[in-house]
């Protein structure tokens, strides 16, 4: 659907701050989130999880725990017919098969009466585990003597082919041109080595479901997800049902940032269910979901850049090495096909591979794959600039894309909008702040796809005039919000005479997954045109009425009006008086859409932070934060806000302080929120933004996804600009303030030597 | 007539050729053709890739029409979070 050609500025609605639907519900605790849903007769899961990192399991024996009192079912491997197709990898995880692969690998599940008899009976069920030698890191992983993860694994995307079984599932190469004859005509050229450790997206709300299954075999499933429709299908396909026999519903969710784009417990408490015959509420700890939900990749990478003396970039080439857990899978594609996105190269060569670990298997986390890939080029594209001499927005302006440039990946970017936002972020006076001593500035800018994909929405006057509009992607934003402006702004009427809602999986068709940034873009998209049919059809009903032709009406600010010469003179009708007419006028008014949404247009940004480090603690503090970003148009512009804000603060806490640490047994040793630290408000400053808006002409209102694009910056631009207040160039991530603390003392002591 | 350009990982499954010209009117014909004149991608082809028409990417949409002498790219799926 392209961009409206006819101008539709000023829009009354689109670009308003609204206050959200769901707000009230969320602030005064009458939200219903996946492990507020109760039911009569409901029994309590839990899940007995592998203690080793990589174990063959010999045998499994339940029998004690299935004779304790209170016990209504146990689940194993057994219970989940086993397969061969592309399903096998999600079962796998769901339930451990002939070994567990990493800790907390799911082994068993129990429904009892209680939490406490649940518990007891975890502890009774014997297994028998064979230990393996593990790895956990993902350059001993791709070693050859490293232990194999999944024996019968072959490398994919190697020429000639692999023919050896390997932790690497599979390598990627993107580029084009000649970066030897590249970094030939480089006047400086720089190479470096970099780690980020894994993270993970840290929703607040656990993993939860309660899950009903009939003795004749139907199902519904209530559960905390970014995709209910995707909940179903893999549920039923991995219990072999009928598509039609689960019904799912999406409850409010506390953060998804791509966590939650996959099954983990639901799988298990059907199963449960449908052996117990009764209702099975199961909700993860936050130990299991460190340990076992899905955390984003950890990475090795290297990169080498040469600039001409002007400040051109001659040729950028990178190693990527992902690991994706104990599964085929990381985002290294992703990173890998970013890592050079926002610069017009002539030479380019970005290889990854995809490495399996002894760790669970990961999940997408915003924008998978792209900051770690900018983390490491935008740190040597800063170190260019130093050595030029060079501001380094202008260097990174010199060499941005724009219309019409061929991307590091392949295709031709469409009308875009970096070189608008870097500009909007040289020009912010937070740029051009001075600095006092111990603290340093950083840059960098991100790029992301975006994505649209099948979407199905459908919108319903009612008798008085009010709107209803369902939708199937559930909220992770302020989605819902957004798409009351765009259903208002089509039809004339007032924002809060509309309501969204998130409809369960029987009363819709079906709706990708709320993932790459496109909910606004493509649930928006499919509201716009299904307010467009009802549109018609209020037009159609206003002419019945009139007793004109259909095409002598038209619809002006909520009213259907005669038009054209032979219309006749009528007093406009508004939707409130065609909706009150309509029992006895033909029966009810509705607009509907399904269709897959494409060209989502992407989107880019650029970050500016200053820090402040206290040399003797190591401790960094966030002193300003500004984010300029390309949103297209901003539908709810305090939500677009929310979301650029969003990015960055989760990139403050990957970059300062959250890591996976596992221990030399392989097991995690701060799967809690006192040991893995995330980002709380007082860390934080208030972070400016800056609405950039270049159309994307894929859209009618010109919306570009906006969710993704703000975690890509992040961690480069804080690590340069740690880098800026103590002088060392910071390569790894989290430079959390024991790291800092020693490589200030390193360098002193090395001052003091010379 | 559309030319069609492979990664350099799908190099790897069409013996080192990165471009194909193929006569097709939609996607989804130009991946049937593109399997068929490259039998070792086939497979890749049928798991789901993303195709970028003149800069714009589509995951999803074999009808969609591919007008004369558009740049065709064949991406890895795309998926985001």
């Amino acid at each position: 659907m392209p961009l409206d050609q006819t101008a539709r500025t000023p829009f009354t609605k689109v670009g308003t701050r609204p206050l959200r639907p769901d707000g009230v519900d969320k602030v005064t605790g009458r939200a219903r989130f996946g492990a507020d849903m109760n039911a009569p007769g409901m029994l309590i899961g839990k899940i007995l999880r592998s203690p080793h990192a990589h174990a063959r399991i010999r045998s499994i024996d339940a029998s004690a725990a299935e004779a304790l009192p209170g016990v209504k079912a146990v689940v194993t491997r057994d219970d989940f017919a086993d397969r061969n197709d592309e399903f096998r990898d999600v079962l796998v995880n769901v339930m451990a098969r002939d070994k567990a692969l990493y800790d907390g690998h799911a082994v068993a599940a129990i429904a009892a009466t209680s939490a406490v008899v649940a518990r007891k009976a975890l502890a009774l069920i014997k297994v028998d585990y064979e230990v393996l030698p593990h790895v956990t890191d993902v350059e001993k992983a791709m070693r050859s003597d490293a232990p194999l993860i999944q024996e019968s694994l072959i490398t994919a995307g190697l020429d000639p082919a692999a023919t050896k079984p390997s932790n690497v599932a599979a390598r990627h190469q993107f580029g084009h041109g000649d970066v030897e004859a590249g970094f030939a005509a480089a006047n400086v050229v720089i190479e470096r080595s970099f780690r980020t450790e894994a993270t993970h997206q840290g929703y607040i709300e656990p993993h939860a479901c309660l899950a009903s299954v009939s003795s004749d075999g139907h199902g519904e499933l209530w559960v905390c997800t970014q995709g209910h429709f995707m909940v179903r299908d893999t549920c039923a396909t991995l219990l072999g049902m009928d598509i039609s026999k689960l019904r799912v519903t999406a409850s409010e969710i506390g953060g998804g940032f791509g966590g939650k784009t996959t099954v983990f417990i639901e799988p298990v408490a059907l199963a449960l269910s449908r052996k117990a015959g009764r209702p099975v509420k199961l909700v993860m700890s936050r130990s299991e979901v460190f340990r076992a939900s899905g955390p984003t990749s950890s990475t090795s990478i290297r990169v080498k850049m040469g600039v001409s003396k002007d400040g051109r970039f001659t040729a950028g080439e990178a190693e990527l090495k992902y690991q994706g857990g104990a599964f085929k899978g990381s985002p290294v594609d992703l990173g890998a096909m970013t890592s050079f996105a926002c610069y017009d190269v002539e030479n380019v060569k970005v290889v990854g591979y995809d490495v399996l670990t002894n760790r669970p298997k990961q999940a997408a986390y915003r924008a998978p794959g792209a900051p770690m890939a900018a983390f490491a080029v935008e740190g040597v594209v800063n170190e260019l600039a130093q050595r030029l001499n060079m501001d380094p927005l202008e260097l990174r302006l010199k060499n941005a894309v724009k219309e019409g440039t061929r991307s590091a990946f392949g295709p031709t970017f469409g009308p875009i909008g970096l070189i608008e936002t870097l500009k909007a972020a040289k020009a912010h006076p937070h740029y051009s702040v001075p600095l006092g001593p111990n603290q340093g500035r950083g840059v960098a800018c991100g790029f992301w796809f975006n994505f649209g994909g099948q979407t199905c929405v459908s919108l319903n006057v009612n008798i008085d005039g009010t709107v209803a509009l369902a939708v199937g992607t559930p909220d992770i934003g302020g989605s819902r919000a957004s798409m009351c402006l765009m259903a208002a702004e089509e039809l004339g009427i007032e924002y809060d005479r509309v309501r969204t809602v998130v409809a369960d999986t029987s009363s819709l068709g079906y709706n990708d997954v709320t993932d790459g940034s496109r909910v606004t873009f493509a649930s928006g998209m499919a509201t716009i045109k299904a307010a467009r049919e009802t549109v018609k059809k209020l037009c159609q009903r206003a002419a019945a009425i009139w007793g004109i032709p259909e095409d002598a009406v038209v619809w002006e600010e909520g009213h259907a009006r005669p038009a054209g010469p032979n219309a006749g003179a009528f007093p406009p009708l508004s939707l409130r008086e065609i909706a009150a007419m309509a029992p006895k006028t033909g029966g009810p008014i509705a607009g509907h859409c399904e269709f897959n949404a494409e060209n989502a247009g992407p989107s880019f940004a650029a970050h500016i932070v200053d820090v402040d480090v206290d040399h003797e603690t190591g401790r960094t503090t966030i002193l300003r934060y500004t984010i300029a970003q390309d949103a297209g148009k901003a539908v709810h512009p305090s939500y677009v806000e929310g979301q650029f804000q969003g990015g960055a603060a989760q990139g403050v806490g990957w970059a300062l302080n959250e890591e996976y640490i596992y221990g030399a047994d392989g097991r995690l040793q701060n799967p809690g929120f006192l040991d893995y630290r995330i980002p709380v408000a007082s860390d934080l400053p208030m972070i400016d933004t800056v609405i950039v808006e270049v159309p994307n002409p894929g859209h009618p209102y010109g919306v570009r996804g906006v969710g993704e694009t703000s975690i890509v910056p992040p961690l480069a631009a804080i690590a340069n600009a740690v880098s800026a207040a103590t002088g060392i160039r910071f390569t790894e991530l989290p430079m959390s303030p024991p790291k800092v603390l020693r490589a200030i003392e390193e360098r002193r002591m090395k001052l003091a030597a010379e | 007539m559309v030319q069609v350009r492979l990664g350099g990982t799908l190099q790897s499954y069409s013996g080192g050729q990165a471009a194909f010209e193929i006569e097709a009117a939609n996607i989804g014909q130009m991946l049937t053709a593109l399997g068929e004149a490259c039998p070792r991608l086939k497979p890749l082809l049928e798991q789901g890739v993303a195709v970028a028409v003149d800069g714009a990417i589509y995951r999803g949409s074999l009808l969609q029409p591919l007008p004369p002498q558009a740049e065709v790219f064949i991406l890895p799926r795309l998926a985001g979070g």
